[in-house]
């Protein structure tokens, strides 16, 4: 594989057009309890960001932005904040209890309880999970001699 | 109804044409048709958050398909066993369509369904959950316990594939070690 990543002109239309997969990501997790989406489409969005940033810069691009620690982390804290959400719910009654106080009122942005704090660890998860596959499987060649 | 059955006819086509096709990457292009063929059948069903997922999934798995296997020599052999295989394809063909035949028959009207639980969700999800978007409020809310156990199948895989992947850790064996990235 080059490691220089692709031409010139796939680079600036990458560096034009990443940003706004990111957002649109961002915000397909944040509404996903009032329009079509959630936390795992939207993470996966997020995650083909930044597999189009890899394929068209290269490897030593994306090592030098993110740290490999980086992945393994956010995996960790979307799980462990999934699973906080589930067990803070025995405050107040049974797993997965709707812990909030206030819900809100509907049609807006901070209602529905703990729903948009479940996406966005899910979305953290997803993103972070997809794209540590997608490294592993694309960038390690298995060669002849080493498969055991 | 009859754009659902055309789509269906062009998704079936295109599948064919991806088992059949002697070029890989010929055979990619033909599976993301049928991928985009099954999201546009979502939408005219009216589910658009599976289609969403669908399409983005579908874009995902084509890039790892297209990067990850595309400059690999496959082997594929179909040589000797052809007699044991059409067998058991042919018997494998007549058990599916069997059951599929009589299990179909049970199910109700195309459209009708049986509305017991779901439409307990239907009519009281806005007042429970505050969730505009029924199906978040299914999957997160009513329906929370599968989520996890689904977050956590996800989890396990990618560390059981980190875990087999990794550089650091292993026997050095020979020179090829090297080879690994990660």
């Amino acid at each position: 594989m080059n490691s220089n990543g692709m031409s010139l002109i796939v680079k600036t239309v990458t560096r034009l057009t990443v940003g706004f997969i990111f957002v649109y990501g961002i915000y397909i997790v944040l509404h996903g309890h009032i329009s079509p989406g959630g936390g795992f489409a939207g993470g996966v969005i997020i995650a083909l960001s930044f597999v189009n940033l890899m394929l068209a810069y290269g490897k030593q691009e994306l090592y030098r932005r993110i740290p490999k620690l980086f992945l393994a982390l956010f995996e960790t804290v979307g799980a462990i904040m999934f699973l906080g959400i589930a067990i803070l719910g025995f405050m107040s009654g049974y797993f997965f209890y709707d812990w909030f106080v206030s819900k809100g009122k509907p049609f807006t942005i901070f209602s529905a309880g703990t729903i948009p704090l479940s996406n966005i660890a899910i979305a953290l998860k997803v993103s972070s999970g997809l794209f540590a596959i997608f490294l592993v499987l694309v960038l390690i060649r298995v060669t002849g001699g080493s498969q055991e | 109804m009859l754009e659902l059955n055309l789509i269906m006819l062009f998704v079936i086509i295109a599948a064919f044409i991806a088992v059949e096709m002697k070029d890989l990457l010929s055979a990619v292009v033909s599976v993301a048709a049928a991928g985009l063929g099954l999201c546009i059948m979502f939408l005219i069903l009216k589910a658009p958050d599976i289609a969403i997922t669908q399409l983005v999934v579908e874009i995902f798995l084509l890039i790892i398909l297209i990067r990850a296997t595309i400059r690999k020599d496959l082997p594929f052999s179909t040589s000797g066993r052809w007699f044991f295989n059409t067998l058991m394809t042919v018997v494998f063909l007549i058990v599916f369509l069997s059951v599929g035949y009589f299990v179909l028959k049970q199910l109700p009207q195309f459209g009708h369904p049986l509305m017991r639980v779901s439409g307990y969700y239907l009519s009281e999800g806005l007042e429970k959950t505050r969730a505009t978007n029924l199906v978040t409020s299914i999957l997160l809310g009513f329906r929370a316990y599968d989520t996890l156990g689904e977050a956590t199948v996800l989890f396990t895989a990618v560390i059981s594939v980190l875990a087999v992947m990794r550089k650091k850790g292993r026997k050095k064996i020979d020179e090829a070690e090297d080879k690994y990235e990660l």
